[in-house]
């Protein structure tokens, strides 16, 4: 094999090196009931320092992700602050994570819809997006006291997703695994 | 002239604008193609996604606070995280955009390197290589055949 053909082939592997490796590390595995919850800590939105999931560990969590831009996140925040409202004494609680978003806008939305569950950001929602396998906003995830998910919603919650698979799955009524 | 000259001065003076009113000028679309909307994996520019709209309203209103271009690519980093600037990532594939020139010029220097080297060597006077001698013997019988042809 000759000097050019050599540095050719090594040119060659090197890329396919290289594609070979940016495919394996995009491919996350896609998240099911009874998996852990994937979490990070991330800044409140109201800057009053960090939180994460696991600071509600031993409550029913709905993960809702959302951003100010998304308008299905409009049409369902009035509900998921009902649902918090009537949930919160029973050891349930909802947490908003504001992603893509300005803080500024994300502040704006919060105040407009009255929403007084706690409120999370990540700016580049990127891996959020990633660690949740998210294929749009909004999107929610009920996860149990022990931090595993029971519920995977994707699209937007009203009141009869929440009613119909939200709180009987809370209550005991339905497994998650039947759903 | 050299009230000439002093007039001069202060003409160019007046013409140059001052580094601030230079930094003062950041446009919309002088960051938009330099920035991407993150939800859309596009630049800016190419984005007319609900989030994209945000992200330019978030520069005009930068820009109407007085913010330069740089300030504004920093403020838009605090915001959405460093993906937002319009430059391939560090790993996985993406790092092919950054090696794959460097490659391509290190190949290119090193293959004309070495046709230089090649050339020089080749002008350096190398003589051509001498023919093979022949003996008395061949030379006569070769003037021999020669002559049988009427050349």
């Amino acid at each position: 094999m000759s000097t050019k053909t050599f540095a050719v082939f090594m040119g060659v592997l090197a890329l396919v090196g290289l594609l070979t490796y940016g495919l394996l590390s995009k491919g996350e595995q896609a998240l099911a009931i009874g998996d852990p919850a994937p979490d990070k800590t991330l800044e409140r939105l109201d800057g009053g320092g960090s939180g994460s999931l696991a600071d509600y560990r031993g409550d029913w969590v709905l993960v809702n992700f959302w951003a100010s831009w998304c308008e299905p996140c409009r049409t369902e925040a009035p509900d998921l602050q009902s649902f918090y409202e009537r949930h919160r004494k029973d050891g349930v609680t909802v947490v908003g994570i504001d992603l893509d978003d300005t803080t500024e806008d994300a502040r704006t939305f919060v105040e407009e819809f009255g929403l007084t569950y706690p409120q999370l950001r990540d700016g580049d929602g990127d891996e959020r997006r990633d660690a949740y396998g998210m294929t749009g906003f909004p999107e929610s995830f009920l996860i149990d006291p022990q931090g595993k998910l029971a519920v995977i919603r994707r699209g937007p919650v009203d009141e009869r997703v929440l009613r119909e698979q939200i709180e009987p799955v809370i209550d005991g009524r339905l497994d998650p695994a039947d759903q | 002239m050299r009230r000439y000259l002093a007039l001069a001065i202060a003409a160019l003076a007046l013409s140059v604008p001052p580094a601030a009113a230079l930094a003062a000028s950041a446009s919309l679309p002088d960051i938009e193609d330099e920035v991407m909307c993150p939800i859309c994996g596009t630049t800016l520019e190419l984005s007319d996604s609900p989030q994209g709209e945000r992200e330019r309203a978030f520069i005009r209103r930068q820009i109407a606070r007085g913010r330069d271009k740089e300030e504004i690519k920093q403020a838009l980093v605090d915001e959405y995280g460093p993906r937002v600037l319009a430059v391939p990532g560090d790993s996985g594939f993406d790092l092919a955009a950054w090696l794959v020139p460097g490659l391509v010029v290190l190949g290119a220097g090193g293959a004309i390197a070495l046709a230089v080297v090649r050339r020089r060597r080749a002008e350096a006077g190398e003589e051509p290589p001498a023919p093979p001698r022949i003996d008395d013997a061949d030379g006569a019988r070769l003037d021999e055949d020669i002559a049988k042809y009427d050349l």
